[in-house]
């Protein structure tokens, strides 16, 4: 290990823990508080990865996290920052895409291609020579150099939490800025969240050199995380991350393993700015890095960037680098000032001093490397004035010229970007309501400027929301310390002066994209992909936006940047899910499914029991269920279908538009079917309605169509004017429908009210109770038998199962499943919503006009269905048999074929017990199923079958069973 | 390597070949006017242009070229539906992509690696077999596959046996497939460009003049123009622009959102869908994963993103996908789709003689952009509706004749 830079440096580190962890199977060794790329660099190890197209070399660029040069693979997870990783013991890493090994990667020949591979390159070739040639030849070959990241997919699931926060004050960033403004907007009362993404709060503060001295920054340091820890109405999370700006001031920040939604009537942004970096010839070597982040790596993780520097300074903070790398016993080599006149006279004075040389009027044009461009060796510095250049060696060049506001939650709140020609930057303006900027984000980097304008937000915040917020002043807007200089952009004749490090490009090739046409800032994007790897254009969008002005003879303020989207930095798919666990629904008797042998399967969110017994005699348990219900009593748990109450003296009004029979004057204890349907006519719906009191209905729904039916019915309540008051009650309840032959002798030995055919004649409905529990008696059913519908609140819904099989059992009551209730109901004819319906289905082409009431004057889908009577019938849905010894079966989805077209198919079938033969029903179209005695059927192995139509009313058409 | 990169980086000081032109200034008249500048209307300016002889042809486009939903939406190309109508329709988009890289001379990169769509119920996998005995008969690849096919297809799926969301079968369906969608968009401009059509970019359609049942001139942010022909293709948009041309239409907008994660080495080859969870994924060829589900619920004209509905889809993600869960998403987006009663498009004439339409294109419009094109155009040609348009007419909602394809378009796309 290289020796750290001695205390105040290493603001982080704890110098006497040390953590051993192996990267790309090298051990290491570093310090806690360390990242994985601060350990890394300080053992000299400056490679951490290869580029995505060229697999160039790359190392430490901002040492924030923004950048992509610094991603690694963790054990399993990929696509991890190095930069801002925090390191621990026995640590795992290895570097991505490389063929080989990072040290060697074979793929670096790719870097020797790059000039056969224009921009957009694969558009113009790659589907040759034959048809197939992208799909067989080319892509398997492109694909396979894919990815940056490896997925393990063994990997285990991980615990992620979620957590609804509400403030009065969100502020996003940490800095000077920020902490003012969170201590500004407590004073005044309000309750506020500072969010930082570092792992202390500070901001620059803990890195960059201000022009008061060192002991004096400090200082105030301290001062405001003193204000902000003593103040109970701020709360702090640091090293978490707002990531967004959602609706109404929504903001995702993560923190961890856990995402808390926060939602804040004022948020104050004071995200800072980003350092850019400018292009010249292999301006992406390792040793080439910002000034920020050899500040960083000095103050945070006492790591001496490199023995001899040059030092890029565009701006003042260029010659605050400077003096800190002196400070650092770093040799600063040259100062290289792009400007023709000095504008930063006494710390130009204080660098003279030591000694270091000022290049004027210059620029750098290109970076040399070591063997393999595994590191900066010299750099090559032209001046404008003279026309010269010369080489000047270093192993470290800091980068300093001009910044872009970190702008994108701003943007995605809806603030709109400008190009502030004189002080050679973005600026955003049109800050929507309940937001304000802050700090460096807003323009302001002198350090009073800064404060001020944090505290300042801080009280506005508090005084929108109407909290007794200090006026406070602004310093001059020439005190602001304006810091950025126009980006250099010295293409080079052999390229390799990169403006997105992540995607490997070039100046060329943004040009290149401009003059094919894709001049837009969108296109360019599209056609280039600059802006679209994991750095999202954070250091790219303006040199991209400068070059494209040129190219178009624009200005940059025209061009701006792309829509600036969430999320702003990586955002884990597992936070976003949180903890993922399917919610399912059990029955209140779903216990005593699984007790006696259930074959349980998923409803929706429900779980129902298929049929009881072994899965090897699977069919012969749904046979004998069907028997037992035609010949003697069986029990079905319905307790999910969708139970609605509705109670009001507009309740059958609502009934009467909102389903197709007559209900407002359905007399009370009558049950009565109900059909839904939606604007066109079609099916959407079935339940039925019991009319509990004059102004009370208790109706039901299908299992999954419920939760629509609902909101629907209050939407219309709504929409009109009507006084019903609407209940989704489908948990409230559980319903067991006990039909049979001797159903009314189990309830009898049950014990309780008079079920007798007088008390409770069919479709009639009565409230009482059974074995003690409340119930609500429906004499309705599915399969065509004898039927009493009983439904209880849930608590007692064990208690009245129970009680029923109890009493059953003497007459062979069991219990049977949705198999034997689906044969049932079809050898009856029934029909199931969304199995013998689609989006398109009629009551009429169902053969259910019997259930439209079409003498009232409304119900939803009316007008639909007087203008399709009018019109030529399309189709009909039939019943049809077949022989039960067939060599190949109907199935369900079978097409219905009319010469080699086909029109129509089947929508359930099955063997029937009860009459020995296939029955099913299919839709067939209308001439056929009016004139043709037989339709053909066509298997799903291919073969077809004549199948007789026939009425769907297969069993026991008069309905004697049931009428009892 | 191929022999045009090998010209290129033999050749210095290369001057690409500008195959977008620079947006000219608008002419007096055209012969046909195409109301939005995206694959739709890129397409049919192709087809007018090199196969029936017309180029006096302007594409207007508000924004920048193909900026819309062809920019924004997720590829997929498939031909796996319920109606004769539409199967027969699709099935030629998609012979039309496996061949669209030679007639553009542009590598749309149209991979047919296939749409795996997952049934997590038995009511589901019914929906499916209809779909595949609908698609076999009419010569389609797609079938029903198993649980064991299904983990064949797609090895590193989670079944979840036994739980909630258990597969109990899938659709396979082998002609689906992806393309690069801004390619398909260029090629097309690129084509049409090089035969004389003007496409301008920035150049917003304010208002239609008419004498009688016709479209005499057409009023723009940059000059009016008179016009022979006008097809309106405006994708989410198209609400609006019929409304100028006084044309009413059963479209409602909704936002569809998508999202992208980091890029990662490819794990997954087929596309992966299940409308149960209204989730689907595939893996581009960057390597990042696109994953994208339903439209919003409500209705509404804007390309913002939700936090909600990002929860949704890495929810279903995940839910298929467990081990994805420290995989790191990119970016998220919107587009707004004009979606109608029946999920299927509107095509054809409208109550104006010389305006034809190409609209409700809702969650599908990318996948039928060369059929769609090409027929628009043969319309065009002919003044007569294409044969296999005639089923998407705008009056079908009049006659109550909806084509149902509802059950297949879901969160499949």
């Amino acid at each position: 290990m290289i020796p750290r830079l001695p205390v105040p440096y290493g603001t982080r580190i704890n110098r006497s823990e040390t953590l051993t962890f192996r990267f790309e199977g090298k051990t290491f060794r570093g310090l806690a508080g360390d990242s994985l790329a601060s350990a890394l660099v300080a053992s000299g190890q400056w490679l951490i990865s290869r580029s995505f197209k060229y697999h160039r070399p790359r190392s430490v660029l901002t040492m924030a996290g923004q950048d992509a040069n610094t991603l690694v693979q963790v054990a399993g997870e990929p696509n991890v920052l190095a930069d801002v990783h925090p390191l621990r013991e026995g640590l795992e890493a290895t570097a991505q895409n490389v063929n080989g090994s990072l040290d060697n990667d074979r793929d670096a020949l790719l870097d020797r291609l790059g000039r056969f591979m224009p921009v957009g390159f694969y558009y113009r070739t790659f589907f040759g020579p034959g048809k197939n040639s992208w799909l067989r030849l080319w892509e398997p070959l492109i694909r396979r150099k894919a990815g940056l990241g490896k997925v393990d997919v063994a990997a285990p699931r991980a615990r992620y939490e979620k957590q609804n926060r509400f403030y009065e004050v969100l502020v996003v960033g940490g800095g000077p800025a920020g902490m003012s403004a969170a201590i500004e907007a407590a004073a005044a009362g309000a309750r506020v969240l500072l969010v930082d993404e570092n792992p202390e709060l500070g901001g620059s503060l803990t890195y960059a050199r201000f022009d008061d001295k060192p002991e004096a920054i400090a200082q105030s340091l301290r001062d405001l995380r003193r204000q902000v820890e003593a103040h109970a109405g701020i709360d702090v999370l640091t090293s978490a991350i707002a990531n967004g700006w959602y609706a109404d001031n929504w903001v995702p920040v993560i923190s961890g393993n856990r995402l808390l939604k926060v939602r804040a009537k004022e948020v104050i942004l004071c995200t800072g700015s980003l350092d850019q970096p400018i292009p010249f010839r292999n301006n992406d070597l390792p040793g080439i890095l910002l000034g920020s982040a050899a500040q960083r790596l000095m103050r945070h993780y006492a790591v001496k960037p490199g023995r001899r520097a040059v030092v890029f300074a565009g701006n003042r903070d260029g010659y605050r680098v400077a003096l800190d790398l002196i400070a650092a016993g770093v040799e600063v080599a040259a100062v290289v000032d792009p400007r023709s006149t000095q504008q930063h006279a006494s710390l130009a004075e204080d660098l003279a001093a030591k000694g270091v040389r000022i290049i004027m009027n210059a620029t750098v044009v290109e970076a040399a490397g070591t063997a393999g461009n595994k590191h900066l060796k010299a750099a090559r510095i032209a001046s404008a004035g003279s026309g010269t250049s010369e080489w000047i060696d270093c192993d470290l060049l800091s980068v300093s010229c001009a910044y872009t506001p970190t702008y994108q939650l701003a943007l995605q709140a809806g603030a709109k970007l400008s190009y502030d020609d004189g002080a050679a930057q973005f600026a955003l303006s049109s800050i929507p309501a309940h937001l304000t900027l802050a700090g460096s984000v807003a323009g302001n980097f002198s350090l009073p400027s800064v404060l001020a304008a944090g505290r300042k937000a801080g009280a506005l915040a508090a005084k929108t929301l109407g909290l007794p917020g200090r006026d406070i002043d602004m310093p001059k807007d020439d005190e602001r310390g304006v810091s950025s200089f126009e980006l250099p952009l010295v293409g080079h004749p052999k390229g390799r002066d990169f403006v997105d490090f992540d995607e490997d490009l070039q100046i060329k090739d943004i040009v290149d994209a401009v003059r094919t046409g894709y001049s837009e800032l969108e296109l360019v994007k599209r056609f280039s992909t600059v802006g679209m790897g994991p750095s999202q254009g954070r250091h790219s969008a303006l040199a991209t936006a400068r070059i494209v002005a040129h190219a178009t003879e624009r200005k940059v303020a025209d061009i701006g940047v792309t829509t600036s989207r969430p999320p702003f930095g990586p955002e884990k798919l597992g936070l976003l899910a949180g903890i993922q666990q399917s919610r399912y629904r059990h029955t209140s008797v779903h216990h005593r499914h699984i007790d006696a042998g259930a074959k349980m399967t998923p409803v929706g969110a429900w779980w129902r029991p298929l049929y009881y017994g072994d899965e090897k005699a699977r069919d012969a348990a749904i046979v004998d269920e069907v028997n037992l219900v035609r010949q003697r009593v069986g029990m079905l748990d319905v307790s999910t279908l969708g139970k609605i109450e509705l109670r009001g003296p507009d309740a059958g009004v609502l009934l009467d538009r909102f389903c197709t029979m007559n209900y407002a004057k359905q007399p009370i204890g009558r049950v009565r079917y109900c059909l839904t349907l939606n604007e066109m006519g079609s099916v959407i719906d079935d339940g039925v309605a019991f009319r509990i009191a004059q102004d009370h209905y208790y109706v039901t729904a299908t299992t999954g169509g419920v939760d629509r039916i609902y909101a629907d019915m209050c939407w219309h309540n709504v929409q009109w004017g009507l006084d019903v008051d609407i209940h989704n009650v489908t948990g409230g309840f559980a319903a067991f429908n006990l039909t049979g032959p001797l159903a009314r002798q189990v309830l009898q030995a049950t014990g309780g009210m008079d079920v007798s055919s007088e008390a409770l004649p069919f479709l009639g409905g009565r409230v009482g109770r059974v074995a003690n529990c409340p119930v609500r008696i429906m004499r309705i059913g599915y399969s065509g038998e004898l039927s009493f519908e009983l439904h209880t609140p849930q608590s007692y819904g064990e208690a009245l199962w129970d009680a029923l099989i109890d009493a059953g059992k003497p007459l062979g009551l069991r219990p049977y499943g949705l198999e034997a209730s689906r044969i049932l109901r079809l050898e009856k004819g029934h029909i199931i919503i969304g199995q013998d319906t689609d989006a398109v289905s009629t009551a009429d082409e169902l053969g259910m006009e019997w259930a439209l009431a079409m003498k009232k004057p409304f119900f939803i889908g009316k007008r639909s269905i007087e203008l399709l009577r009018r019109l030529p019938a399309k189709r009909r849905l039939v019943g049809f048999e077949l022989p039960a010894s067939l060599q190949d079966k109907p199935d369900e989805a079978c097409l219905i074929l009319q010469g080699d077209a086909a029109v129509g198919h089947v929508t359930s079938t099955c063997l029937s017990p009860t009459l020995g033969k296939w029955i099913g029903l299919a839709f067939v179209p209308a001439d056929l199923a009016e004139q043709a005695k037989a339709v053909t059927i066509k298997t799903r192995k291919g073969t077809q079958l004549q199948a007789r139509i026939v009425s769907p009313h297969f069993f026991d058409p008069e309905n004697k069973r049931q009428d009892v | 390597m191929p022999l045009t990169l090998l010209k290129y980086g033999l050749k210095r000081d290369h001057v690409p070949h500008r195959e977008i032109p620079a947006t000219p200034d608008l002419k007096r008249n055209y012969d046909v006017v195409i109301v939005g500048g995206g694959g739709h209307g890129l397409a049919a300016a192709h087809y007018l242009s090199k196969y029936h002889g017309i180029s006096k042809v302007a594409v207007l486009e508000k924004g920048y070229l193909a900026g819309g939903n062809t920019a924004r939406n997720t590829t997929t190309i498939r031909s796996n539906y319920i109606t004769n109508q539409s199967i027969r329709f699709y099935k030629e988009a998609v012979s039309l992509y496996e061949n669209m890289s030679h007639e553009l001379n542009f590598n749309v990169m149209f991979s047919q690696r296939g749409q795996l769509t997952l049934a997590h119920s038995e009511a589901t996998l019914r929906s499916f077999h209809l779909r595949a005995e609908m698609g076999k008969h009419h010569g389609t690849r797609i079938s029903v596959v198993d649980p064991a096919q299904v983990k064949e297809i797609c090895p590193h799926l989670n079944m979840d046996e036994g739980g909630q969301h258990e597969v109990v079968g899938g659709l396979w369906h082998e002609d689906g497939g992806t393309a690069r969608h801004d390619a398909v968009a260029w090629g097309y401009a690129a084509q049409a460009a090089r035969r004389g059509v003007e496409i301008h970019q920035r150049t917003e359609v304010l208002g239609f003049d008419k004498v009688g049942d016709r479209v005499s001139s057409i009023r723009t942010s940059r000059g009016t123009v008179s016009v022979g022909h006008v097809i309106q293709a405006a994708g989410g948009a198209n609400q609006h622009v019929a409304k100028m041309a006084g044309i009413d239409m059963p479209i409602r907008s909704f936002p569809l959102q998508a999202m992208v994660t980091q890029p990662l080495k490819p794990f997954l080859d087929t596309l992966v869908s299940s409308a149960n969870l209204h989730t689907y994924l595939v893996q581009s060829s960057r390597g990042e994963i696109v994953i994208g589900g339903g439209s919003d619920p409500y209705q509404l004209i804007s390309t913002r993103s939700t936090l909600d509905i990002k929860e949704q889809l890495a929810h279903g993600a995940l839910q298929l996908f467990p081990f994805l869960h420290n995989v790191k998403l990119l970016r998220q987006w919107a587009g707004i789709t004009d979606m109608t009663p029946d999920y299927t498009p509107i095509m054809g004439a409208s109550p104006l003689r010389n305006y034809w339409l190409d609209c409700g294109w809702g969650t599908w419009g990318f996948k039928a952009t060369p059929v769609a094109g090409k027929y628009m155009a043969d319309t065009i040609a002919n003044e007569r509706v294409a044969d296999i348009l005639l089923p998407f007419s705008l009056d079908r909602f009049e006659k109550l004749a909806l084509i149902n394809e509802m059950g297949a378009t879901a969160a499949s796309h």
